[in-house]
C-alpha cells in the first residue's frame, strides 16, 4: 500500500493513502492535534472534495473502529469455518485417572474424534500439546471436535 | 489635561473593533480591512477623531509589530525554514521578482526615489500568511495538492521578510554608502547571531523561559521578545525582525503553550497597530490614489496568479491546483501595512502611506472572494472546452 508524507509548513503533515481501486484519502495532521479527513475527487487527484474535521478525541475513534472492523470480520470469518464444531474447557480432577499420565495414554483422537488443541496450566498456554506432554490435576485440558466428541473426551478424562 | 477622557476614548476604540470584527466573521472576511477602516475614521480628518489616546495606540502599534513577527516566527521550526529554503528557492525567487516589480516599477514612474522604490517593492511581494492560511482551512484545501507549494512559498516570504526588514531600517535611517555598509554589515551579524543561537541553542533559550506557571512564562516570554526586539532595533536591525527570530528559536510544546498565551495579546494590540496605521493616514489622501491603487491591486493579482501556476506546475499539479494556488496568494495584510508603517515613520513619500492602505484594503476583501470564485470558474472552463470535443 502506498503513502505519501508531506509536511505542510506551519500547520503539520498530510498523509495521503492511494486504494487499490484508485480512490485517494488523506489525513491532516495538525500540530494542535486537531485531525482533518480528506477524501480526494475521482477524477481530479490533486483536489479534495470532502475535508471533516476531527477533534483528537474523535480521531481516535475513528481510528478504533477502522481497527476494530478488520476484528469483527476476521472473528465472523473464523465462525463460519467451524460451524459443526463446539469448543470445550475440561478439568483434569485430583483423582482423574490421566493425573500423572500422558497426553498419548488417554488415546482421546482414536476413542473419541475430538482432539485436545491445547492445556492451560498454571496461567500458561501449551497450544498443540505432544503425545508425551504429561497431564496433571488442576490442568485445564481445551478439546475441539462434534458435539458427543467433547463429551467422550470429558467422560474419559474422569473415569478413564 | 484630558486625562479623564482616555480611558473612555481607549473603551471606545477597542469596543468598536470588537463589533467590526463581529462583522467580519459574519461575513468570512478577513477583519484587517475593517480595522483599517475604523483607523481612518478616528484619525485626523476622519468621522470621530482621538484627541487624548494615540500616545498609547502608537506604543500599542510597537508592541503589536512584535506579537505579529513573533507569533509568525513560533509557527515556524529552524529546521523548517533551512528545509523550505532549500527547496523552494526557485519558486521563492520566482515570487519574489514577478510581485516585487510592480511596485518597485510604480515607485520609479511616479519619481519617488529608490528608497520608496525598495518600500513599494515590498509592500506589492508579501501575501498576508495570515490570510492566506484562513482562506485554505475555510475552503478546506489543506488537503490539495497544490498546499505544500502555497504554504512553502510563505515561509519563504516569511524569511525573506528577515533579510529585506533590517535592509529597509538601513535605507530608510538615509545613511549614505559607507554607513549603509556598516549598517547593513551589523545587521546581518546580528541575524545570523541570534539565528545560531535559534539553530543551534534553542533548547538553552526554552529551558531559559520554561516555567509549570502560564502567568510566569506569559512574562518571561514576552519580556525576552520584547527586550530581544529592542535591542534589534537600536543595532538598525528593526524590532520586527529580532522578535521574528525569537519565535523561531523556541518549538515544541513551549512554543505551542507561548502561542495559547500569547495569542490573545497578539490580536489586542495586532488590531491596534492597524488602526494606528489607519490613524496616520487623512481619508482625504485616498481618492487621488485609488486609481493607482487599483492598477497596482490588478498587477498584483496577475503576478500572484502567475507565481502560483508556475510554482505549482513544478509540483506537478493539474490546472485546477494551479489557478487555486495563485487565487490562495493573492490577501495582502499585515505584513504589507508593517512595511509600509516603517516607510511613513521614515517620512518618505506622503502618498506612500495611503496608497499602501487602499492597496491592502483591496487586496485583503478582494483575495479571499477570488479564492472563493477560483475553482467554479475553472471547473466551467474545462467544461466548457471539453463539451465540443465528447458531443
Amino acid at each position: 500500500m502506498n503513502v505519501e508524507r508531506t509536511d505542510l509548513p506551519g500547520i503539520g503533515t498530510s498523509h495521503v493513502v492511494t486504494t487499490a481501486r484508485g480512490r485517494r484519502i488523506g489525513i491532516v495532521s495538525h500540530r494542535s492535534g486537531r485531525r482533518d479527513l480528506v477524501i480526494y475527487d475521482k477524477e481530479d487527484p490533486d483536489t479534495s472534495v470532502v475535508s471533516v474535521a476531527l477533534s483528537a478525541e474523535e480521531s481516535n475513534a475513528v481510528a478504533e473502529y477502522l481497527g476494530t472492523a478488520r476484528i469483527v470480520e476476521h472473528l465472523a470469518e473464523l465462525q463460519r469455518q467451524v460451524t459443526g464444531l463446539v469448543t470445550e474447557q475440561l478439568v483434569i480432577a485430583p483423582g482423574s485417572p490421566y493425573d500423572g499420565r500422558t497426553l498419548g495414554d488417554t488415546q482421546s483422537r482414536t476413542r473419541t474424534g475430538a482432539s485436545i488443541v491445547a492445556v492451560l496450566r498454571g496461567g500458561d498456554v501449551h497450544t498443540s500439546p505432544r503425545p508425551d506432554f504429561g497431564l496433571r490435576a488442576g490442568d485445564l485440558v481445551v478439546v475441539v471436535g462434534t458435539a458427543a466428541g467433547t463429551e467422550g473426551v470429558a467422560t474419559l478424562l474422569t473415569d478413564g | 489635561m484630558h486625562h479623564d477622557t482616555i480611558l473612555i476614548e481607549l473603551g471606545a476604540v477597542i469596543l468598536a473593533l470588537g463589533l467590526l470584527g463581529a462583522l467580519s466573521l459574519r461575513f468570512s472576511i478577513s477583519p484587517i480591512p475593517l480595522y483599517l477602516l475604523a483607523g481612518l475614521a478616528f484619525g485626523a480628518g476622519g468621522v470621530l477623531p482621538l484627541t487624548t489616546s494615540t500616545e498609547f495606540i502608537s506604543a500599542g502599534a510597537e508592541i503589536g509589530v512584535i506579537l505579529l513577527l513573533f507569533t509568525l516566527g513560533l509557527e515556524y521550526t529552524a529546521p523548517e525554514l533551512v528545509g523550505t529554503l532549500r527547496s523552494s528557492a526557485p519558486a521563492g525567487i520566482i515570487d519574489l521578482v514577478l510581485n516585487a516589480a510592480p511596485g518597485v516599477a510604480a515607485a520609479l514612474i511616479l519619481g519617488w526615489g529608490p528608497v520608496a522604490a525598495v518600500a513599494m517593492g515590498g509592500i506589492t511581494y508579501v501575501t498576508s500568511s495570515g490570510i492566506t492560511a484562513k482562506v485554505l482551512g475555510d475552503l478546506g484545501w489543506l488537503g490539495n495538492r497544490e498546499t505544500p507549494v502555497v504554504l512553502s512559498l510563505l515561509v519563504f516570504e516569511d524569511l525573506m521578510m528577515a533579510l529585506y526588514l533590517p535592509i529597509l531600517t538601513a535605507l530608510l535611517a538615509g545613511v549614505g554608502l559607507l554607513g549603509g555598509t556598516a549598517t547593513l554589515a551589523i545587521a546581518a551579524a546580528t541575524i545570523s547571531a541570534i539565528l545560531l543561537v535559534a539553530l543551534r541553542y534553542g533548547h538553552i533559550v526554552e529551558r531559559f523561559v520554561a516555567s509549570d506557571s502560564d502567568e510566569v512564562l506569559l512574562l518571561k516570554v514576552l519580556g525576552l521578545t520584547v527586550l530581544v526586539a529592542g535591542v534589534a532595533e537600536l543595532l538598525q536591525v528593526s524590532a520586527a525582525v529580532g522578535a521574528f527570530l525569537v519565535g523561531i528559536a523556541l518549538s515544541g510544546p513551549l512554543a505551542h503553550t507561548a502561542r495559547e498565551l500569547l495569542t490573545p495579546l497578539r490580536d489586542l494590540f495586532a488590531a491596534v497597530f492597524f488602526v494606528f496605521f489607519g490613524l496616520q493616514t487623512d481619508p482625504r489622501a485616498l481618492p487621488p490614489v485609488l486609481g493607482v491603487a487599483a492598477l497596482l491591486a490588478l498587477a498584483g493579482i496577475m503576478s500572484k496568479m502567475a507565481t502560483g501556476w508556475l510554482a505549482a506546475r513544478r509540483a506537478g499539479v493539474a490546472i485546477t491546483g494551479r489557478v487555486r494556488a495563485g487565487a490562495a496568494l493573492l490577501p495582502r495584510g499585515e505584513f504589507n501595512i508593517v512595511i509600509a508603517g516603517l516607510a511613513v515613520a521614515a517620512g518618505t513619500n506622503a502618498k506612500l502611506g495611503p496608497l499602501a492602505a487602499a492597496y491592502v484594503l483591496i487586496l485583503a476583501i478582494a483575495g479571499p472572494l477570488a479564492a472563493r470564485a477560483a475553482e467554479p470558474l475553472v471547473r466551467l472552463y474545462l467544461r466548457r472546452r471539453t463539451k465540443p470535443a465528447t458531443t
